[in-house]
């Protein structure tokens, strides 16, 4: 599959580009492909690439001293990874990892450079994806201070529910635990006692939210 | 086809924890690593994935909201 104008069009970082100068960003831009499970970007390593998620899902995480995973969030299709190394000239801040087979499209940090040159367009895109990032993990940081487990739970089960509409990532409980800073169990014990509650079902490999108004509250989102 | 857990046939030493934990007999050693068949006992308990020791086996949920439901 080659890289499709279409789809460079519904990113945020090319917004309110034109058709010709979308043609102009294109042919910067490579596609890559990963299985579940590959490494895209290693912690502490040079940034050279940012990559936007074309298909599937990736995970970006940190991992501590005595092999503890932090997930700092899944990048779903239209989203991108590795911007900040990027713009800040440094070293990756987080790994990131396929969490299932994944198509990407990326761009060179020098090819970037340029195009950020020519089109100041996106440059303002750039500011709005970042600040939309500082958001993130500010409410990251407010889960981690004010919310129980199992409010941080429903919270993410909400996030990760998706629309209905495109591919939803799957997730393991303990990629789960990962994502909001808690031990395996914890999630485990969770789940059964929202369960208990009438607010999810599982269904062998599916949790299902039965009672949407329920678990906004729970998650403090009401 | 009913999906079963994912085995990272890279990751998979063969120890064979899984299989000794797993209670509907969906999991079984062949040439030194573990590969999972299709049974209908299988109730997605990730016991399997909680004890590998290699983080080999991964059995992943769909989140989905009720009345979204493909």
């Amino acid at each position: 599959m080659a890289v499709q104008v279409e789809f460079l069009k519904s990113i945020p970082y090319f917004s309110g580009l034109s058709d010709a100068e979308i043609d102009s960003v294109r042919k910067y831009i490579f596609e890559k492909k990963a299985e579940r499970g590959e490494i895209l970007s290693f912690e502490g390593e040079p940034a050279n690439v940012l990559y936007f998620v074309v298909a599937g899902a990736v995970k970006v995480f940190k991992t501590s001293a005595d092999g503890k995973e932090q997930i700092f969030s899944i990048i779903r299709p239209g989203e991108s990874f590795n911007d900040v190394p990027i713009l800040s000239s440094g070293v990756n801040l987080v790994s990131a990892a396929a969490m299932g087979a994944v198509v990407l499209n990326a761009i060179k940090k020098n090819d970037l450079e340029v195009v950020l040159r020519e089109y100041p367009r996106v440059a303002l895109n750039v500011i709005q994806v970042l600040s939309r990032r500082v958001q993130e993990l500010v409410s990251l940081v407010e889960d981690f201070s004010f919310r129980h487990v199992t409010g941080r739970v429903a919270k993410m089960l909400l996030e990760y529910a998706g629309n209905g509409v495109g591919d939803r990532p799957r997730l393991t409980q303990q990629e789960m635990a990962s994502m909001i800073g808690t031990a395996r169990e914890m999630v485990g014990r969770s789940l059964k006692n929202l369960e208990a509650e009438g607010v999810i079902r599982m269904e062998r490999n599916r949790i299902i939210i039965t009672d949407p108004k329920a678990i906004r509250e729970m998650a403090g989102v009401a | 086809m009913r999906e079963m857990p994912i085995i990272d046939q890279d990751k998979c030493q063969g120890c064979g924890l899984c299989v000794s934990v797993c209670a509907c007999g969906a999991l079984v050693i062949v040439a030194n690593t573990v590969q999972a068949i299709e049974v209908n006992k299988c109730l997605w308990c990730t016991l399997c994935e909680l004890v590998c020791p290699y983080g080999a086996i991964s059995c992943p949920f769909e989140i989905v909201i009720e009345n979204d439901q493909p």
